[in-house]
């Protein structure tokens, strides 16, 4: 294999697809951390020259993690529908960029071209995107789902209700759904991170949840975040689940350094069609982020990027309702400030849209990277663009729990209001029907906890 | 631009600072100039209209205030301030449109800019000072983008830390208390006064010999394990900053380990972490139970997993 090109008059080669993939990326401090990142500006443009000329056939025969030894791998290249991508194999991931971009080309066809793909060409193609061409790709392709109501509609945006407490608490969670569902907050879902990993903290709070659900009429779900073993022992034990939840990895390591295999989530998605409560059908919920692979020495050498894709690629298998990535999250050695973040948010939503899943974002930081709110307002702002499904819902955006911050309660109505969107339909006529909304607008009984009171 | 123009933007940029808790005090009517900038063209007298202006805030942080309800005619204004009493999550606290109220927003603000102030800063020489806690280097020398960008050099002693841990440090004590920055200065000066006497007169009473201590800039957990090969003590406690949350940058962790070695991970220490006043672990409980738990390490020659399994 020679992989080789000028660039000013300058000659750089690459060893391997391995390192052009890690050095065609974007500036990532996680690509350093890893020993993968381009040295110079003009070595990274060079890789990307090389990579643009890689026939797509050559991506899927040189996987992040060799078949044999990686049951993500397998996942993903037994999914692949080979009649798709025998008609796309020789294309390069310069024209398979065109392609995407082009105007003869519809969602229709995106959607199928999905089915060939492999995260490793996935991953490639969004090298060579421009942001803009990140959010531009990504408004073509719409990926719906449906657990008691209907998320990634055209002209919709939802928000995930996170009503976190410090110590789980019933009544402070409470507090904080009431003030949520006044802003509109909850379409996604009512998904709470326990403290307490617990089957008994966790099923008091699937029932407090549903509770609210019931009281209310609510067209939604609820979900609590724990491991997925916990949740499962829930199902079985009757509790009411609307959406079951786990974190993933783009390697088989990283999903063992998570106490999950492939095996375990068929499982707990066998469990959801026989145990969850919403109509379906689809019942999965799975949360990702560029590092998480690398944080636990599961990349197997590559870079961020690929291993993120992998995660899209795994979690398609299961048909979830919804997918986000928590882009900020992971701290500044991964990616470092405003523009890493802001970047890793339109490729990973981008990626996992081109994978066929209903793909929403954290759009988040912690306090020790180089950002602060306005930078993940801009990113909401890009990412409502380019058609994402779903943000956080988070008082004030100050999670007061996890100790970072992200997007709030008043941020879905103000990015409805300014892309002209609305929550998902069965919510939004729930929000009507009680005189919170009117026309997309929150009205004036908008904003008051104790509206839900009421009942 | 006429005088009053002018008069009436310095004011709001003023108003501004002071909500934003960047400027205190009295600023009487014409004295506030903004910072850094070329003073304005002499105004020859203030313009009447402003005579009388005083803005004196009170602390906007202050628990009266961060939990003030904010809704605007809310169906039960009792039950408002109940709601917002079950949790510190930001709630009941209105709109303006779809968007904050200004007091609110500010807030938020306030308490991130104080995260970050704590973030990008050294530990208060005058405290180490006090404290004879002399400063040694991690392997971090490109400051604190560095530092937040490789914890693995955070890790790791600088050859001259070595060196002078050799000249200065008393070998093999029963406790060594070490001080480092971590990802907040700031937490380090709000618990060192407190926390470090009760450690020293805690292990002196427990009739055990203390270390001489020091403080490590750019440090993170995992330098214990060079702390250990360096000065070979049986017990390290590592106090140290904590990643702020918002408006919390006070909180610090103790680590703590029996004889750290190379190679050693999280799951070979033991940590008291959250430590604060008002809210958190008070910082002399902390104190005193750390030492219990290095009496224990001492005792059960383990600390971590293999403590938890000794002692079950």
């Amino acid at each position: 294999m020679l992989l080789r090109t000028k660039l000013h008059g300058k000659t750089y080669e690459f060893p391997d697809i391995r390192l052009l993939m890690g050095k065609a990326n974007e500036e990532k401090s996680g690509d350093r951390l890893a020993g993968v990142a381009a040295e110079t500006a003009a070595e990274r443009i060079a890789a990307r020259l090389v990579l643009a000329e890689v026939p797509l056939w050559v991506l899927r025969e040189n996987p992040a993690v060799p078949y044999a030894d990686d049951e993500v791998t397998r996942v993903i290249q037994d999914g692949v529908n080979e009649t798709v991508y025998s008609e796309i194999k020789d294309w390069s991931v310069g024209q398979f960029r065109e392609w995407l971009l082009a105007d003869t080309t519809t969602p229709e066809m995106i959607r199928r071209i999905s089915n060939g793909l492999t995260a490793e060409m996935i991953s490639a193609v969004t090298k060579l995107m421009s942001n803009l061409d990140l959010m531009y790709g990504a408004s073509k392709i719409r990926v719906m789902a449906h657990c008691n109501n209907t998320i990634g509609a055209p002209g919709t945006l939802s928000s995930r209700l996170q009503p976190n407490h410090p110590t789980d608490s019933p009544e402070g969670i409470r507090a904080e759904i009431y003030e949520g569902l006044a802003y509109g907050s909850g379409d996604s879902v009512i998904g709470i991170n326990p403290v307490d990993d617990s089957y008994s903290s966790v099923a008091r709070l699937l029932d407090m949840t549903y509770d609210v659900i019931k009281t209310w009429q609510i067209p939604t779900q609820n979900c609590v975040l724990a491991h997925v073993t916990t949740q499962m022992k829930c199902m079985q034990s009757g509790s009411p689940v609307g959406l079951v939840f786990q974190s993933i990895s783009g390697s088989q390591k990283g999903n063992d350094s998570f106490g999950i295999s492939v095996g375990m989530l068929d499982e707990a998605y066998a469990l959801a069609k026989k145990h969850c409560f919403p109509a379906g059908p689809n019942f999965m919920y799975f949360e990702t982020g560029q590092g998480s692979a690398l944080s636990a020495e599961a990349h197997n050498g590559w870079d961020q990027l690929t291993l993120e894709a992998r995660n899209y690629g795994l979690a398609k298998r299961w048909n979830p309702f919804q997918v986000n990535t928590v882009v900020g999250f992971i701290g500044p050695e991964y990616l470092y400030d405003a523009r890493q973040i802001q970047r890793a948010g339109l490729e990973d939503h981008f990626m996992g849209k081109l994978t066929g899943i209903p793909m929403g974002v954290d759009a988040c930081y912690t306090n020790h990277a180089r950002a602060d709110q306005n930078a993940i307002e801009n990113l909401a702002v890009m990412l409502t663009a380019a058609g994402c499904n779903y943000f956080m819902g988070v008082p004030m955006g100050d999670d007061s729990m996890l100790s970072y911050q992200c997007t709030s309660y008043h941020d879905a109505p103000t990015l409805r209001q300014l892309f002209k969107a609305r929550p998902a339909a069965e919510f939004e006529s729930w929000l009507v029907s009680l005189g919170l909304m009117k026309d997309g607008v929150l009205t004036e009984k908008a904003g008051d906890p104790t509206f839900f009171l009421k009942r | 631009m006429d005088d009053a123009k002018l008069n009436e933007i310095v004011e709001s940029v003023v108003r501004q600072l002071i909500a934003a808790g960047a400027v205190s005090g009295i600023q009487p009517a014409g004295a506030a100039v903004p910072l850094n900038q070329p003073a304005p063209a002499p105004i020859s007298a203030p313009p009447t209209s402003n005579l009388g202006l005083t803005i004196d805030l009170p602390d906007p942080t202050s628990e009266d205030l961060r939990y003030k309800a904010r809704v605007k005619n809310p169906c039960d204004p009792a039950a408002l301030t109940e709601l917002i009493n079950s949790t510190t999550a930001r709630i009941g606290v209105g709109r303006a449109g779809p968007r904050y109220n200004t007091a609110s927003l500010l807030l938020f603000q306030g308490d991130h800019a104080v995260t970050q102030d704590a973030l990008y800063r050294d530990i208060d020489q005058k405290l180490l000072d006090e404290f004879g806690l002399f400063t040694v280097q991690t392997n971090v020398t490109g400051g604190k983008e560095q530092f937040l960008l490789r914890p693995d050099l955070g890790r790791q002693l600088s050859d001259e830390a070595k060196r002078t841990l050799a000249d200065k440090c008393i070998k093999k004590p029963n406790v060594q208390l070490v001080v480092g920055d971590g990802l907040s200065a700031a937490a380090i000066e709000a618990n060192l006064r407190q926390i470090f006497p009760v450690i020293k007169q805690g292990v002196q009473a427990a009739g055990l010999t203390m270390g001489t201590p020091f403080h490590i800039k750019y440090c993170r957990v995992g330098v214990m394990n060079d702390i250990g090969d360096a000065i070979q003590p049986d017990v390290v406690l590592l106090l140290i900053g904590e990643r702020p949350g918002l408006g919390r940058a006070e909180s610090m962790s103790v680590y703590m380990g029996f004889k750290p070695k190379s190679g050693e991970t999280d799951a070979d220490r033991d940590v008291v972490c959250n430590i604060f006043e008002n809210g958190g672990t008070n910082p002399l409980e902390a104190g005193a139970f750390v030492v219990q738990i290095a009496q224990k390490m001492r005792q059960n020659q383990a600390s971590g997993v293999k403590l938890k399994l000794a002692t079950q």
